[in-house]
C-alpha cells in the first residue's frame, strides 16, 4: 500500500518494481564483474543491470554466459582474479548450480547472488515458493530472506561486507520472493552510492590468481585434510552470526533502516508464535493485528537469516510460547518443510519450547491470504493435527 | 625463467604419462606469465594434491566441466582490472570434447582471450579407462570393452578442431607431444593471437591404451605416422599448414604396441584393422599428409 506522503516525507524514496530496485542497489556494491544467465522470474534483474551497463552507468563487466552452470563457474574464476562478483537465478537456474554451489563456498569465494525464490520442476511452475533456495541450505551459502523489497536490496551491502570478511569468505544468498517481491512496485530508498562506499570497504583477498605471486587455488584433498576444510568451513558459517549482526547495526546506524537476523513482532506476551520467512510476514502481521483484536494471543517471529542458523536468538524470542506454528513455501517431501526441521532439531533438549507445528503453503504461486493464516490458527485450536501438513488444499481434484 | 620451475617433478603421474610431457611444453611456450585453469582428472589429481603442489604458475581448479567458463571469469576480471596474463586452460579429453563442451562453446562464442589446450589421451583415465567421444574406432576401454560380440569402440573420435573451427575461432591447431618443438610454438603462436584458441594434443597414456611406459613418444610419433591423428593447423578456418607424412606407415604397426587394440588381432575382428585403415587413408586424403 502506498501512501501518497511517503514521497513527500523521505525525497530519497522512489517507486520502483523490486527487481529495479535490486539491480541499482547491486550498482552501488561495484562489482566489476556480473555474470548471468536469465530465468523468469529473475529476468528483469538481469536485464536491468545490463541495461546499465550498456548505458556506461555501471562500470562493471557482464558476461552473457551459455548456462546458469556457467554463470556461477565464470564468477568462481572472476573471483578468484580479485573480482567482487554478482550473480542472480532461480529454481531450475538454481538447481542447475547445484554442484557450483558447493564448490563456491567450498573454495571460499565470496560471490553475492539474489535468488529470486520460484518453484521447481514438475510439473513446470514459473510462480513463487522457496523450495529452490531451501533445498541448497546445505550447500555453505550463507542464506538471508527478505520481506520486502526494501529489504532485498539493504541485504545486498550487508552480504557483500560479511561474505567478505576475511574470518567469513563464504558466498551469499540474498533471496527475495518471485513476482511477489520482484515483480511489485513499492517505495524503496536505494542505499546512497558514497555511503555504500563508505560501508563496504573495496574487495582485497589475500590470494589471487598473479603470475607475480603464483598459487594453487582448488587443489585436490585426501582423507588426511578434507574434514578440516569442511571444520574450517563450518565455523566460519557460525561465525558469520555475529559478523551479520555487527553489519546489520553498522548499516542501521549508517542507512537509518534496521534489521536483524531474527525479529519478533508483537511477541511479548504471545502464547501463539507464528513463524516464516520472506514476503509471507507481511500477510501474516495483518493477520496477528486482526487475530489480536479479537483477543488471541499470537505473534509472530520472523527469520532473515536461515543460513547461519541463529539458534540461541530464536530461542530467547520463543522461549515460554507454547505453540509455535510454521508457515513455509516450502516442502522436504515426505518430512516436514525445511524451516520447521531446523527449529525442531534446534530446540531439542531445551526446556520451555514450543510445541511446533508446520504448515505447507503458497507453494507454485497459490495465493495465501490472511484467513488462510487464521484459519490455521483457528484448527490447531480447536482439533488435533499432526506436526505437519498442507493447507489451502483443493480436496476435490485429488 | 625455464620450465623446470614453472612446473615442478614432484607430481605423481604414472611412469612414462604423456601429459606431464606435454604440460611442460605448454609451459614453455607460453612462459612465466601465465594462469592456468584445470579441469578435473589425471592432471588435477597428480599435480595438486593438497598442501603440494607442482605448479610454479598460478592455478586453479574448480569442477570437472566448467574450466572454459572459470577462465572466461579470469580473463574478463584481468581486462576489468587492467591487469595482463596470457590465460590457458589445459584439461583432458573428457573435460573438453564432452562433459565441458557446452562451456567451452559459449566461451568460444564470447570470444575470450583464452588459450584453450586439451590433452589428449583418448579416455577417462582418471576414472579408470572409460571411453570418452575422444576415443579412438575399435579402441578397448573399460566401458567399451572388447567382447564376444564387440570390436570396442564402435564410434570415430568428436573431431573438436573442427567443432573449434566453426565458431570462428581465429587460431586452432593439433600437435602431439613427439613433436616437443611444433608443440611449443603452437602455444607461442597461440599466445600473440587475440581472442579464442585452440589446442589439441595428443598425450599418450601407457596405463589406459596399455603400452611400456619407455614408449610413450614412440607413440605420440607413430599416431601421427599413421596418418591416425592428422597435425596440422588452421587459421580463421582454412587450413594453412599440415605435417607432412613421408612413407605414411601401416596401422597395425601403431595398434600391435597397444593392449587397448589386442583383441582386433584375433580373427574375429581382422577386418576392424582394416576400418582403421580406411580412417588412416581419408586422413591423408582430407589433409594432403603423404608427401
Ligand atoms: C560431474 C562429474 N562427473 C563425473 C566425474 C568423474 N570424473 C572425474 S575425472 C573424469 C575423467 C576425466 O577424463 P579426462 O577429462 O579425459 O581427463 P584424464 O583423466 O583422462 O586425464 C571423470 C569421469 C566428475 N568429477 N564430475
Ligand atoms: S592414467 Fe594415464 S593419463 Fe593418468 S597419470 Fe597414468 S599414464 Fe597419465
Ligand atoms: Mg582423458
Amino acid at each position: 500500500m502506498i501512501k501518497s506522503n511517503i514521497l513527500k516525507e523521505n525525497p530519497k524514496m522512489k517507486i520502483l518494481e523490486g527487481s529495479m530496485a535490486v539491480a541499482q542497489t547491486v550498482k552501488t556494491c561495484k562489482p566489476n564483474i556480473v555474470s548471468a544467465y536469465p530465468i523468469t522470474p529473475q529476468t528483469h534483474i538481469v536485464e536491468d543491470i545490463a541495461q546499465m551497463v550498456a548505458d556506461g552507468e555501471m562500470q562493471a563487466d557482464y558476461i552473457k554466459v551459455d548456462s546458469e552452470f556457467s554463470a556461477l563457474s565464470a564468477l568462481i574464476g572472476a573471483c578468484a582474479t580479485g573480482a567482487r562478483t554478482y550473480s542472480s537465478t532461480t529454481s531450475q537456474g538454481l538447481a542447475l548450480m547445484f554442484e557450483v554451489l558447493f564448490n563456491a563456498s567450498g573454495m571460499r569465494m565470496p560471490i553475492v547472488m539474489t535468488v529470486v525464490n520460484r518453484a521447481l520442476s514438475a510439473p513446470l511452475n514459473i510462480w513463487n515458493d522457496q523450495h529452490d533456495s531451501i533445498a541448497v541450505r546445505d550447500a555453505g551459502w550463507i542464506q538471508l530472506y527478505a520481506e520486502d523489497n526494501q529489504e532485498a536490496c539493504d541485504l545486498l551491502p550487508i552480504a557483500y561486507k560479511v561474505a567478505e570478511d576475511k574470518e567469513i569468505l563464504l558466498p551469499t544468498m540474498c533471496c527475495m520472493d518471485g513476482f511477489v517481491l520482484t515483480h511489485t512496485f513499492e517505495p524503496v530508498v536505494i542505499p546512497e552510492e558514497s555511503l555504500v562506499d563508505e560501508f563496504l570497504p573495496s574487495f582485497r583477498p589475500d590470494y589471487v590468481l598473479d603470475p607475480e605471486n603464483p598459487v594453487t587455488i582448488g587443489a585436490y584433498g585426501g582423507p588426511e585434510i578434507y574434514t578440516e576444510f569442511r571444520y574450517q568451513q563450518h565455523n566460519a558459517m557460525i561465525n558469520a552470526e555475529e559478523k551479520i549482526e555487527r553489519a546489520m547495526n553498522e548499516f542501521g546506524e549508517m542507512f537509518g533502516r534496521e534489521y536483524n537476523l531474527v525479529d519478533g513482532y508483537r511477541l511479548d506476551d504471545a502464547d501463539i508464535v507464528l513463524i516464516s520467512m520472506g514476503s509471507l510476514l507481511g500477510t501474516m502481521k495483518d493477520a496477528v493485528d486482526d487475530m489480536r483484536e479479537d483477543g488471541v494471543k499470537v505473534g509472530i517471529l520472523k527469520i532473515t537469516s536461515y543460513r547461519p542458523f541463529p539458534k540461541e536468538k530464536i530461542y530467547e524470542k520463543i522461549r515460554g510460547i507454547e505453540t509455535g506454528i510454521v508457515f513455509e513455501k516450502d516442502v522436504s517431501i515426505g518430512m516436514g518443510a525445511g524451516l520447521l526441521n531446523d527449529l525442531k532439531s534446534s530446540l531439542y533438549g531445551k526446556k520451555q519450547t514450543p510445541s511446533l507445528y508446520g504448515f505447507a503453503l503458497g507453494l507454485g504461486g497459490r495465493d495465501v491470504t490472511i484467513d488462510n493464516i487464521k484459519d490455521a490458527v483457528n484448527k490447531l485450536k480447536t482439533s488435533k493435527l499432526d506436526d505437519f501438513g498442507f493447507i489451502n488444499l483443493r480436496e476435490e481434484v485429488l | 625463467m625455464s620450465s623446470v620451475q614453472l612446473f615442478a617433478p614432484g607430481h605423481t603421474a604414472c611412469a612414462g604419462c604423456g601429459m606431464p610431457i606435454a604440460i611442460k611444453l605448454i609451459l614453455e611456450g607460453s612462459g612465466k606469465d601465465t594462469i592456468v585453469v584445470s579441469p578435473t582428472g589425471c592432471l588435477e589429481v597428480t599435480t595438486t594434491r593438497y598442501p603440494q603442489s607442482a605448479w610454479g604458475v598460478p592455478w586453479i581448479h574448480s569442477l570437472f566441466e566448467n574450466a572454459a567458463a572459470v577462465a572466461s571469469g579470469v580473463e574478463r576480471t584481468l581486462k576489468v582490472l587492467k591487469r595482463d596474463a596470457n590465460v590457458i586452460v589445459i584439461g583432458g579429453d573428457g573435460a573438453t570434447v564432452d562433459i565441458g563442451i557446452g562451456a567451452l562453446s559459449g566461451m568460444f562464442e564470447r570470444g575470450h582471450n583464452v588459450t584453450y589446450i586439451c590433452y589428449d589421451n583418448e579416455a577417462y583415465m582418471n576414472t579408470g579407462v572409460q571411453r570418452s567421444s575422444s576415443t579412438p574406432y575399435g579402441a578397448s576401454t573399460t566401458t567399451s570393452p572388447a567382447g564376444k560380440l564387440s570390436f570396442g569402440e564402435d564410434r570415430p573420435k568428436k573431431d573438436l578442431p573442427a567443432i573449434a573451427a566453426a565458431h570462428g575461432v581465429p587460431y586452432v591447431a593439433t600437435a602431439s607431444i613427439g613433436y616437443p618443438k611444433d608443440v611449443i610454438n603452437k602455444v607461442k603462436k597461440a599466445k600473440e593471437i587475440v581472442g579464442p584458441k585452440y589446442i589439441h594434443v595428443l598425450a599418450p597414456c601407457p596405463t589406459g591404451w596399455r603400452f611400456d611406459g619407455e614408449k610413450t613418444i614412440k607413440m605420440a610419433k607413430l599416431a601421427v605416422e599413421t596418418g591416425l591423428f592428422p597435425v596440422y593447423e588452421m587459421e580463421d578456418g582454412v587450413i594453412t599448414k599440415v605435417k607432412k607424412i613421408k612413407d605414411r606407415k601401416p596401422v597395425d604397426e601403431y595398434l600391435k604396441l597397444q593392449g587397448r587394440y589386442k583383441h582386433l588381432f584375433k580373427d574375429d575382428f581382422k577386418d576392424q584393422v582394416k576400418k582403421i585403415q580406411e580412417i588412416a587413408d581419408k586422413n591423408a586424403e582430407k589433409f594432403g599428409l603423404d608427401r
